[in-house]
């Protein structure tokens, strides 16, 4: 009984942003992270920057989870950031990537804000502590 | 942090918003981000407002003054209807038309976890990009009755933010459901070919509600057979309807409760009554039955002009405020009967729990109705004098 009144849920968006057609990893995460009691929004595949961004806005979404393994992460996670930012969404969304990222990108992609990127290998309680530890604490 | 929102207000300041930043001084500044079309603020109000977060109350009875003017739709039926994918359509069809246009979406939680994958979302492809459509995926968590509060008053910060439509989707099963769609002044169902079993179940559940039926899927097997069911059922029902008079039959059901207060019903239903002169004139609404095939966009115009019919008699019969008094009555007792659950759980608690009164109707020394006329005297008294 976990959902009883005036109790806060923490919200998280699954993208698949971009030319990737790999779904099977974001799907397998999104039912962890709901049977892990929080409630997910998942994109679907091929979205745009735009529109992973109008998603988090609108869901006001506590995580932000972008999945990518085309390669193409150091263009659209930027993309994103600004959007969000447009909507002054940046600083309380926590912006988690996963997938193929190089170790050489990971530097740059935290400096343009992401917190936090899960490769793979990353285990599931992993990710869902993290999430629980940091989702960003809002009122 | 005062208010995560505010920091959402940077950006596109609105040149012709200052007549409404000036006289929202004494606004809550989310309240007023939000009456000036600021996204982030209406996304971060329906948040606090599912949440139940601390000072919700205060933000949506600020919204009240300024609702009122949008068109609600409620759209059910049972999963795999098409709903989404109609709702998608639909949308596009009100963008179209220069409406501008708010859904929300409303998905099972778990009942172990509460967790949720909320996935209506996906299909609202004909409207990526589009931020004048705004969507909200909710899941059905937390207390019954609870969730179509969340929902009434998320239509509430919708209303204000100044959309034209508002689409509530939710999945046809149950009471629960049943409360939401009511929150609409349009209520569609939809009914997929085949489904003689969910007609049945139409049936006896939300057949009272429905004001106009979508049988989707209508290309494939069977779609004819359903219309033609569901026309029979109507007919049905009209035929028991003549004893009881055209009118009051969709607000029989009145009560949301979960505590089943019968009693209040007949006040939700004695508004009707009243304007019946006004409604002589017009024809009573029959429910029409609309084919679509909501992926190909097929009939989306007719289920468009059928929503538009139903929404004229509503307003030609007045009974678009006879609806919206019930709405409100309906809604106040479901505050108070949140608001006296949470008292009566204070009391309990001042008293030092149930425990021991259990232990002692265990015991045979006392019973639960004197141990419930117990608890409650106190209060009752105190009501009392204050009356006087």
């Amino acid at each position: 009984m976990s959902a009883e009144q005036g109790q806060r849920q923490i919200r998280c968006l699954v993208a698949k942003v971009g030319l990737d057609g790999h779904d099977r990893g974001a799907h397998v995460i999104a039912r962890a992270l709901r049977d892990a009691g929080f409630e997910v929004i998942y994109s679907g595949l091929h979205r745009s920057p735009d529109e992973v961004v109008q998603a988090a806005v609108q869901e006001d979404v506590d995580v932000l989870g972008i999945s990518i393994l085309s390669g193409a992460h150091n263009t659209l996670v930027p993309k994103i950031m600004d959007g969000l930012e447009e909507y002054g969404a940046r600083d309380d969304t926590m912006v988690i990537v996963g997938g193929i990222i190089p170790d050489d990108d990971t530097e740059f992609l935290r400096e343009e804000g992401v917190a936090e990127i899960f490769g793979p290998g990353a285990s599931m309680d992993e990710m869902i502590d993290y999430i629980r530890a940091n989702a960003p604490e809002r009122r | 942090m005062s208010d995560g929102a505010s920091e959402g207000t940077g950006d596109d300041s609105d040149p012709d918003s200052d007549a409404t930043a000036t006289a929202a001084d004494d606004l809550d500044p989310l309240i007023a981000d939000l009456l000036d079309g600021k996204h982030r603020a209406l996304a971060r109000t329906i948040t606090k407002i599912e949440n139940r977060s601390p000072g919700y109350r205060d933000l949506v009875s600020q919204l009240h003054a300024h609702t009122g003017e949008a068109d609600v739709v409620g759209i059910t039926g049972s999963p795999g209807a098409g709903k989404s994918t109609l709702v998608d359509k639909l949308a596009k069809t009100f963008r179209d038309d220069g409406l501008t246009v708010g859904v929300i979406a409303i998905d099972p939680a778990s009942p172990f976890t509460g967790g949720a994958v909320l996935g209506d979302r996906i299909r609202m492809a004909s409207n990526v990009g589009d931020m004048d459509v705004f969507f909200r995926s909710m899941s059905a968590r937390g207390t019954l009755g609870g969730l179509s509060t969340a929902t009434t008053d998320a239509v509430k910060a919708l209303d204000a933010f100044g959309k034209d439509k508002i689409i509530i989707e939710t999945v046809g099963a149950g009471q629960n459901e049943v409360d939401i769609v009511r929150t609409a002044d349009t209520v569609a169902v939809l009914v997929p070919p085949g489904s003689g079993d969910d007609v049945q179940m139409l049936k006896a559940g939300i057949l009272e509600i429905a004001d106009l039926f979508v049988v989707n899927k209508a290309d494939l097997d069977g779609a004819d057979r359903t219309v033609r069911e569901l026309r029979e059922m109507l007919e049905l029902r009209d035929g028991e309807v003549q004893t009881g008079g055209h009118h009051g039959f969709e607000e029989m059901t009145v009560d949301v409760g979960d505590d089943g207060s019968a009693p209040a019903d007949s006040d939700g239903v004695s508004d009707e009554s009243t304007d019946g002169a006004a409604r002589e004139a017009v024809e009573p609404w029959d429910p029409p039955i609309v084919e679509t095939v909501a992926n190909k966009g097929e009939g989306v115009d007719d289920f468009v002009a059928a929503l538009d019919d139903h929404r004229r008699y509503l307003v030609e019969s007045g009974r678009i405020e006879s609806k919206a008094r019930t709405r409100y009555a309906e809604e106040i007792r479901t505050l108070l009967r949140e608001d006296a659950r949470e008292l009566l759980a204070n009391e309990i608690e001042a008293r030092g729990g149930l425990d021991e009164r259990v232990e002692a109707v265990f015991r045979r020394e006392t019973d639960p109705y004197t141990v419930a006329e117990e608890i409650l005297e106190p209060l009752v008294d105190c009501a009392a004098d204050r009356r006087n």
